[in-house]
């Protein structure tokens, strides 16, 4: 041993980084956490990926279509335009024009050409078929050339393909208004240059139906015919017309052969005296509404706008979803960390509970809750409740088995032996080990509750078809015995919840690769 | 063995006392719709009365309870088919719900099987995304979707099937005749596409997991070809989770579904519970309860125990 060193001077002494701080050296990249690692693998999947664009669409639409729609709001209905297809004004020579193909008769085919001829006839000038033809309020888009069949009784019979407005295919409606109306309409008339008052019919031999504004022209046995001054009478033909004969109209004139628009039905006043007028409902509608009719995606059953109760039933559907998704999380999650941990009789006890809990059978739950509580809390809590009291079994089950994997591991027992009490042990060391098994399972349970309240609406055991709300279910029942003659009542809810179901179960399985990558493409 | 399926016995008719017995208290306390007919209304007050309709809930249930065991009475019938036994009403309709459920089952069986041993042998090509991207759809989409796009197009464009199932007067009176089959082929192809899908995703997944595993490796090396060593040994080993739950959606073809009953109007169990609850009819709706639990917690115990019967390495019970 050197004795050289023995007495150094503590002077003598000197930090090797004084002034500097002694700390380990800093990564030179970001650390990947367990959801940043979840993200990258979940942005690689490219299905899901889409998929999620599709459902952030969808959610926009379902809470941007009623901020867009400026004219009118969710509850506005119209009765006679209901059932109508798809019709935008923008897009009308797309096709998007609320037309329907169907075959006519020839009394049919005139009748709808008659709309379009007494709409340009409303000056009493005998308008012919050409004139109708060039109208704007001509139900006809196309007609095709008749096809000539035999019928059950072997007569000759033609039948016309064409393609048909619906919406001016409604023609002309009798109302009966008060006097003060009467005047509006006219100063509107004026003011917009659009013609809604048309003249009455006369109730004769020569109308089969009185009721219907739309016989505005002179018919035997539903067939037009024209007559002559002495009383005979002639029936007249599509071929007739065609040449250029004029319907000849039956208006209801006064003795000095005016034509009368109005007819004064009873009431005492001026003002409250009621009318009797003979509209074309199409500028009838703008004058009620300000706005002619266009609906892109047509109107419902009832004659609601398609699209803004399309878009209240999806947000109603997500907002079910979600609610039930987040009560699942929470309940699962206390449920089965506290079995999981505890384990023994308490495990044994909580397992009976959920296991006779899953025995009932949903849809028995539901209909039970409906009875009981719809009339209480109203129908969507008590969805809820139905929904709830059952669905956290799946995920408790998940977070218990996750807790059995968990809690024996070293570093719980680490935990537990520096002093760590049970609540912070369940809820800071194991229970995030199971957050991506749960987020999952909550994930995949959106499109399933999805699935149940759209089948429980459908199956009317749930009511929510109110004014204000309605469901895809309700909307799909509602057009289940009509829709082969109104597709879009159909098309566009089943549409909506395919979509919704394949975006959440591919956004679901995306969700559940991210985060547990072993299991890739096994499924459950 | 033994032990372990009659503890499972035990456990499943405990489950299923404790549901009936809430089920009954929940329904028994519903308020009861009387007809409109005054005589009628009389005649059903005193069946009532009679029957201990107005004794308090546990004697009540305690009759209910007496009725099953000693003359398999579950009530009776009042709206739906006047004063007929509960049990004879459900049990008439369950034949249609069998026969449709069935029907879909064995068009699904085959062909999710050969779809999902496809998608397998042919992993992670384009045949294999092309399935599974199929299969997710199929899954996804609502039944009643299915339903309505048969009919629109079997029906209603090429006018090749009934719109809706005849009815036992229509076909001839039983529900064995080729007209009652032909008009069931609406339903049952609405139903197929789903179950098709499951059974295909399941076959893949656990098929895919069989092809890898060591075994395999072993029969390649020792000299089987690739199909040999497929059938003999993957496939055999796959099979043990497809079979039960195979065999399980056997026991659950009883209970069907509703909607597709509803669209289609086939007189089943489902359309039997819409109108029990429509209706108000008390006693169906609680057999109809008690008959869905039933099959539902039998099926998991069917499902359960074929395990252990198709594939004897696994012991039943044992930790």
């Amino acid at each position: 041993m050197n004795n050289e060193y023995k007495h150094i001077p503590a002077e003598k002494f000197a930090f090797v980084n004084e002034g500097e701080k002694l700390t380990d050296k800093q990564f030179d990249d970001k650390p990947i956490g367990y959801f940043k690692d979840a993200w990258i693998r979940f942005r690689k999947n490219k299905a899901s990926v889409i998929a999620t664009v599709i459902i952030v669409c969808i959610i926009l639409f379902a809470f941007l279509a009623p901020l867009f729609e400026t004219r009118y709001d969710h509850r506005f209905m119209d009765t006679y335009y209901s059932k109508k297809g798809p019709r935008s004004l923008a897009l009308y020579d797309l096709g998007v024009n609320g037309s329907m193909d169907r075959d006519f008769s020839e009394k049919g085919l005139i009748m709808a050409l008659a709309v379009g001829i007494g709409a340009e006839d409303w000056d009493d000038h005998d308008a012919t078929l050409a004139e109708g033809l060039e109208s704007k309020y001509q139900p006809m888009l196309e007609i095709g050339e008749g096809i000539v069949t035999l019928d059950a009784l072997k007569k000759e019979k033609t039948t016309y393909p064409g393609k048909v407005d619906t919406y001016l295919e409604v023609g002309f409606l009798y109302r009966s208004i008060e006097q003060s109306e009467y005047q509006k309409i006219v100063d509107f008339q004026e003011e917009t240059g659009i013609q809604v008052l048309y003249p009455l019919v006369e109730n004769n031999e020569y109308t089969p139906d009185p009721n219907n504004a739309n016989y505005w022209y002179k018919m035997i046995k539903n067939q037009p015919v024209v007559t002559d001054a002495n009383g005979d009478w002639d029936y007249i033909y599509y071929s007739d017309l065609q040449e250029g004969v004029a319907l000849e109209d039956n208006y209801k004139r006064d003795a000095d052969g005016n034509i009368k628009y109005y007819e004064y039905t009873g009431g005492g006043t001026a003002e409250t005296a009621q009318y009797k007028i003979r509209v074309l409902y199409y500028n009838y509608y703008q004058y009620l509404n300000g706005f002619e009719p266009s609906y892109l995606f047509g109107t419902d059953s009832q004659g609601y706008d398609l699209m803004l109760r399309l878009a209240g039933a999806i947000q109603l559907s997500l907002f079910v979803a979600v609610c039930v998704c987040c009560i699942n999380f929470v309940i699962g999650a206390l449920y089965g960390s506290t079995e999981g941990y505890y384990g023994g009789v308490i495990d044994l006890t909580m397992e009976r509970i959920s296991d006779i809990l899953a025995g009932v059978p949903f849809i028995v739950v539901a209909t039970l809750f409906q009875i009981h509580l719809a009339a209480k809390v109203g129908a969507i809590p008590s969805l809820l409740f139905a929904f709830v009291l059952t669905g956290w079994i799946g995920t408790a089950s998940r977070v218990r088995t996750q807790f059995y994997r968990f809690k024996n591991q070293e570093f719980v027992m680490a935990a537990r032996t520096l002093g760590a009490s049970d609540t912070r042990i369940i809820w800071k060391h194991i229970f995030p080990n199971s957050l991506g098994t749960i987020i999952t399972s909550v994930a995949l349970a959106i499109p399933s509750v999805i699935f149940s309240e759209s089948m429980l609406s459908y199956l009317g055991i749930v009511k929510l078809g109110t004014a204000d709300q309605t469901s895809v279910g309700t909307l799909l029942s509602d057009a289940s015995g009509i829709w082969t003659n109104y597709p879009h009542l159909m098309i566009v809810p089943a549409i909506t919840i395919s979509l919704l179901m394949i975006c959440f179960n591919l956004f679901g399985n995306g969700l559940r690769d991210a985060f547990n990558p072993s299991l890739r493409g096994v499924e459950d | 063995m033994a032990k372990y399926v009659v503890k499972r016995l035990v456990l499943m008719l405990f489950t299923l006392f404790v549901i009936t017995t809430i089920c009954f208290m929940l329904i028994r306390i519903l308020p009861r719709e009387l007809p409109t007919d005054k005589v009628l209304q009389q005649v059903i007050l005193d069946r009532w009365e009679a029957l201990g309709y107005n004794e308090p809930l546990l004697t009540q249930y305690w009759i209910y309870l007496r009725n099953i065991f000693t003359e398999l009475d579950f009530g009776t019938s009042w709206y739906i088919s006047f004063r007929t036994p509960a049990l004879d009403v459900l049990t008439s309709r369950i034949l249609p719900t069998v026969m449709v459920n069935l029907g879909s089952l064995l068009v699904a069986i085959p062909i999710g099987l050969l779809t999902g041993c496809f998608a397998a042998i042919k992993k992670n090509s384009w045949i294999d995304s092309c399935i599974s991207t199929l299969v997710i759809v199929f899954i996804s989409v609502p039944s009643y979707v299915y339903a309505f796009l048969v009919q629109y197009f079997l029906y209603f464009k090429l006018d090749l099937i009934p719109v809706t199932v005849y009815s036992l007067a229509d076909a001839g009176g039983s529900w064995f005749t080729w007209k009652m089959l032909y008009s069931m082929i609406g339903p049952i192809i609405a139903l197929s596409f789903g179950e098709i899908a499951g059974l295909c995703r399941f076959t893949r997944a656990e098929l895919t997991e069989t092809l890898t595993s060591d075994y395999m490796l072993l029969a390649r090396t020792k000299g089987l070809t690739r199909a040999q060593a497929t059938i003999r040994h993957a496939l055999k080993n796959a099979m043990v989770p497809i079979l039960p739950m195979i065999i399980g959606s056997f026991i659950s073809i009883m209970s069907g579904s509703m909607i597709i009953e509803k669209i289609f109007a086939i007189p089943g169990v489902g359309q039997l519970y819409i109108m029990s609850i429509n209706l108000f009819d008390y006693d169906i709706f609680m057999l109809d309860t008690i008959f869905y639990t039933f099959i539902g917690l039998l099926g998991g115990i069917v499902t359960d125990l074929s395990y252990g019967f198709i594939d004897p390495r696994i012991r039943m019970g044992e930790r």
